[in-house]
């Protein structure tokens, strides 16, 4: 079997590039090291000195503030230099490969890449071509690429489901919304199945769900009431406008009409159900705004904690290395 | 070798400490064996603030080395830093690195009046000038060993332990 290309040769992290074929020890460690993480914040003094000295590159070949900026205040607060590519504006448009603008990066003694890429694979080609090219020093974390996944959200949704519910194996798990083009349901699936839930739904219009869904160990509602009941977590996905120019869907109203989160579809959950969201809402689209400032509502939460998740991966990755 | 008893110890360490310690001084522990310590000595003393806790794991010196601890907890000082007489508080006192980190780690919560030093055992081999306040013993253990301090039901005891690679 081949070895897991996030994992060095003692099982350790090495990259952190997706949930899927992370073991569940691995993931359950990420969790336990992000709980400390958490009380930095509430101190005089909002930094601890891990990665002193190190080099942090944001590579965002795609637009993404607020996930770079998480990223960002997690490695400051681990005490790393942060630089920031915004490489969408920057060399790429003047015609140089990805791995020829990580040569140099890797030239100027980057300790780390934190990578978001429109296309799926690219920090697992990044982080094949360090290894290839014997730089096993530098660490890739994936912030999303493609259609792919996007293991730090699905990581800090663990944590958030872990924090309010404690036990995943007794419970009711839904995802909703976009589940076709969404990378941070893919991440949260399989992150949800190997820590051991037992019974995980995806609501979605037809059209918005990939066809091997229930390969992943999902079963499938097209009705949101029928698939909300009596769930503990209720997962909601971002519904990016640009699907609504297409055929994949008739209107924002529409959607929200069958799909969107409102206290009256929320009432057939468990009365003590969370309700998640990665952010950026669309208010009125996905979720009412009664639900998203309401009294389940973890949304922001999840945001603090995010901080504290990817503090525990950098610090995961770069420890060990001397 | 024979171990000393960690209730005589920890008895005489209480005695060193009660005429120097105000009601609002406040004890640090350093896991592990500096947590247990500390909250006997806190009773002992008959302090008014909580014992505090500290994990160094994010201030340790050999982080690169050897990565982060995999029980890593999170440190809790549930008073105010600020101004405030600390004891820190462990076990055994050795290469002295441990308080290096701990006192970083300190004066990122604020900045105390007065930080002293209370251990059970000093074991000497000090990379560090670093010193104890307050000390119950000095005790060599042979080499390739190391002393422990484990809790056995309500009470303290000391174990000799291989040294661990």
């Amino acid at each position: 079997m081949a070895r897991n290309p996030q994992l060095n040769k003692h099982g350790e992290l090495q990259h952190l590039l997706t949930t899927e074929g992370l073991p569940r020890d691995v993931i359950t460690r990420i969790l336990d090291t992000a709980e400390p993480f958490a009380g930095v914040a509430e101190r005089e003094v909002k930094k601890v000195p891990l990665l002193r000295g190190k080099s942090v590159f944001n590579l965002f070949f795609e637009n993404s503030t607020r996930t770079r900026t998480t990223f960002e205040i997690a490695a400051k607060r681990l005490s790393a230099d942060v630089i920031n590519l915004n490489i969408s504006t920057s060399s790429t448009n003047k015609g140089e490969t990805l791995l020829d603008t990580v040569d140099n990066l890797a030239a100027m003694q980057a300790d780390m890449f934190v990578v978001r890429h429109a296309s799926s694979g690219a920090p697992y080609l990044i982080a094949q071509h360090l290894e290839a090219t014997g730089r096993d020093h530098i660490h890739v974390v994936n912030a999303g690429d493609g259609r792919h996944a996007h293991p730090t959200q699905g990581l800090l949704d663990m944590y958030t489901i872990r924090h309010y519910k404690r036990d995943f194996t007794q419970l009711s798990v839904a995802i909703v919304g976009d589940i076709l083009h969404s990378r941070v349901a893919r991440s949260q699936i399989h992150a949800l199945t190997t820590l051991g839930v037992p019974d995980l739904r995806a609501i979605a219009p037809k059209t918005l769900l990939p066809h091997d869904i229930e390969r992943l160990g999902c079963r499938v509602y097209n009705d949101m009431r029928e698939g909300l009941r009596g769930v503990d977590v209720v997962m909601m996905l971002r519904l990016q406008n640009e699907r609504m120019q297409g055929s994949l869907l008739p209107s924002a109203q529409e959607y929200f009409k069958f799909f969107g989160l409102t206290e009256d579809k929320l009432a057939v959950a468990k009365p003590d159900a969370i309700v998640l969201h990665p952010g950026p809402m669309n208010r009125g689209v996905e979720i009412d705004s009664a639900v998203a400032d309401g009294r389940q509502a973890v949304i922001l939460p999840q945001v603090t904690f995010g901080i504290a998740v990817r503090m525990a991966v950098m610090a995961m990755l770069a420890g060990g290395n001397a | 070798m024979s171990l000393p008893d960690a209730e005589e110890l920890l008895a005489d360490l209480a005695a060193q400490m009660r005429p120097q310690v105000t009601p609002d001084t406040a004890l640090v522990g350093l896991r592990t064996g500096g947590v247990w310590l500390a909250q006997r000595l806190h009773a002992l003393l008959g302090l008014s603030q909580p014992a505090g806790s500290l994990d160094v794991s994010f201030y340790r010196d050999d982080y690169a080395k050897r990565g982060l601890s995999r029980d890593t907890r999170a440190s809790s000082l549930p008073f105010d830093v600020e101004g405030r007489h600390l004891i820190l508080v462990d076990d055994v006192l050795h290469t002295g690195r441990t308080i290096r980190a701990a006192l970083n780690e300190l004066f990122d919560y604020g900045r105390p009046a007065k930080v002293e030093l209370a251990v059970l055992i000093d074991r000497g081999g000090r990379q560090l000038p670093v010193a104890p306040t307050y000390c119950a013993t000095r005790l060599e253990p042979p080499a390739g060993t190391r002393v422990k301090l484990a809790q056995d039901g309500e009470r303290l005891a000391l174990r000799l332990q291989q040294e661990q690679e």
